[in-house]
């Protein structure tokens, strides 16, 4: 029966031993904490993208209450989250137009010539590596998924050799552009609806050696626009998102199908290739 | 043999002979569950070894001068998750106040392996095999550093197995244990060492 008794009464004054320590060492070991840091985070995209520059969304949170970091630095949040940022900080913030990553190649399988069937690894770095990769075009998309692999979101897929952004799951945290080895997906001002959608800058034979649907360089969208919003330089259109105003006549007389016009989308030429 | 020699050798036997996870079957759940990435497997291990070695020496003092002088040694187990789980409360505590980067490293799995069963088995290992006080803090020490070994050696495994072709049926978390099969059966060799 002693036995019964002791055993409750130790644990027992175990137990509140423990529970008085814990108390002061609560009250004598508090950190306090920031209460704008959690409001912050709240505000985040909260994927922990690692776009901002910091380790995640925690990191950035402490760093924009310290005052390290600016409140409209997290892309996922958006002009919405920077405001909000702002107005718990109380500071002003300027707001950047949302930039959305575009895969700019339009050499899907059977458009774009290849050199060899790829049966590696599946890594765009390594097969790159491999005699200039498995597309004849230097400056395509390899169509392995190292974007894929690296997007938080799970928004990128591979279809016919091609990287395809789900922008409905896109944060535009930019990790497939940082991954890219050759660059081919590339963030743009999310207004910017009509673009070159190739980055081949090699002259018109050649280019047109390597892929169907390789801008050369011809000008007839330098022709057309006008608005004076194209010039060539190295065998390439660019579009000066300046003067552009998206009316897509360039990309319906291109005779590659290189820009690509999201609004209207492309004309149906069906002699085409 | 003098008792430095004695020592180390009790020392090798904790990380290799008598691994925790491979030859006594402890604390397989931390093991399985945080052995995807090499650096969140040695955060836990490092955990692991803080919390078993303070709770060895812990548990020691509180079954041998508190228990055994007042013969209720059965309650062992529950003096014993009783001391551990306040003391690991204590300890997050205390480093989030003098060691916020220490802290940072260990973060969640602090008060994760509060109740695993390695800690809890180390305490009562030392009890059953009639360990003195320094051989029971060696004892926590080294067998958590055997627990750090092995589930860094897992995560080592499963980063390659994530390039690997494995067929659908096996992926994931089969396969991981058929991997973790094989290396309980690699450390069995150490079996003759000491």
């Amino acid at each position: 029966m002693i036995k019964i008794l002791f055993a409750v009464l130790v644990l027992g004054v175990l137990g509140l031993g423990f529970g008085l320590i814990l108390t002061f060492a609560e009250k004598k070991f508090r950190v306090n904490v920031d209460e704008r840091i959690e409001k912050v985070r709240s505000c985040l995209g909260g994927a922990n993208c690692g776009a901002c520059g910091y380790a995640g969304c925690d990191n950035f949170a402490e760093a924009v209450v310290k005052g390290e970091a600016k409140p409209n630095s997290c892309p996922p949040a958006g002009e919405k989250g920077a405001k909000e940022i702002a107005a718990i900080m109380g500071v002003e913030t300027s707001v950047e137009e949302k930039k959305v990553p575009r895969v700019l190649c339009s050499g899907r399988a059977g458009v774009a010539f290849s050199r060899y069937r790829y049966d590696g690894y599946k890594n765009c770095a390594v097969a790159d590596g491999l005699a200039g990769g498995p597309k004849m075009c230097r400056f395509s998309c390899i169509g392995l998924g190292d974007c894929m692999d690296h997007c938080v979101m799970g928004a990128i897929s591979i279809v016919d050799g091609l990287a395809v952004i789900d922008y409905d799951k896109c944060i535009s945290c930019g990790e497939c552009a940082k991954h890219c080895p050759r660059g081919a997906i590339q963030l743009m001002p999310v207004s910017q609806t009509v673009y070159v959608n190739c980055r081949n800058t090699d002259n018109a034979r050649e280019a047109k050696s390597v892929c169907m649907s390789a801008c050369i360089g011809c000008g007839r969208c330098k022709r057309e626009c006008k608005y004076d919003a194209i010039y060539i330089e190295n065998f390439f259109a660019h579009i000066d998102p300046e003067k552009c105003t998206r009316c897509g006549a360039c990309a319906s007389v291109c005779p590659c199908t290189a820009i690509k016009d999201l609004i209207n989308g492309l004309p149906h030429r069906p002699n085409f290739y | 043999m003098n008792e430095i020699t004695r020592m180390l050798l009790f020392m090798v036997s904790c990380v290799l002979t008598n691994n925790f996870i491979f030859s006594r079957f402890l604390g397989c759940c931390p093991f399985l569950g945080v052995s995807g990435k090499v650096e969140t497997a040695a955060s836990m291990g490092l955990a692991v070894t803080f919390v078993m070695t303070i709770a060895s020496l812990f548990s020691y003092m509180v079954y041998h001068w508190l228990l055994v002088p007042l013969k209720i040694t059965f309650m062992q187990t529950i003096a014993f998750i009783l001391v551990i789980a306040a003391l690991v409360q204590f300890v997050e505590m205390f480093l989030k106040k003098a060691s916020p980067s220490l802290h940072g490293a260990l973060g969640i799995y602090l008060p994760l392996i509060t109740t695993n069963c390695a800690v809890l088995g180390v305490a009562t290992l030392n009890v059953s095999e009639n360990y003195n006080l320094i051989y029971s803090v060696l004892n926590g020490a080294f067998s958590a550093v055997g627990f750090l070994v092995a589930i860094v050696l897992m995560a080592g495994v499963r980063e390659r197995l994530e390039n690997a072709k494995i067929p659908e049926c096996m992926k994931g978390f089969p396969i991981s244990l058929v991997s973790a099969g094989l290396m309980a059966i690699a450390f069995m060799g150490f079996s003759g060492l000491v």
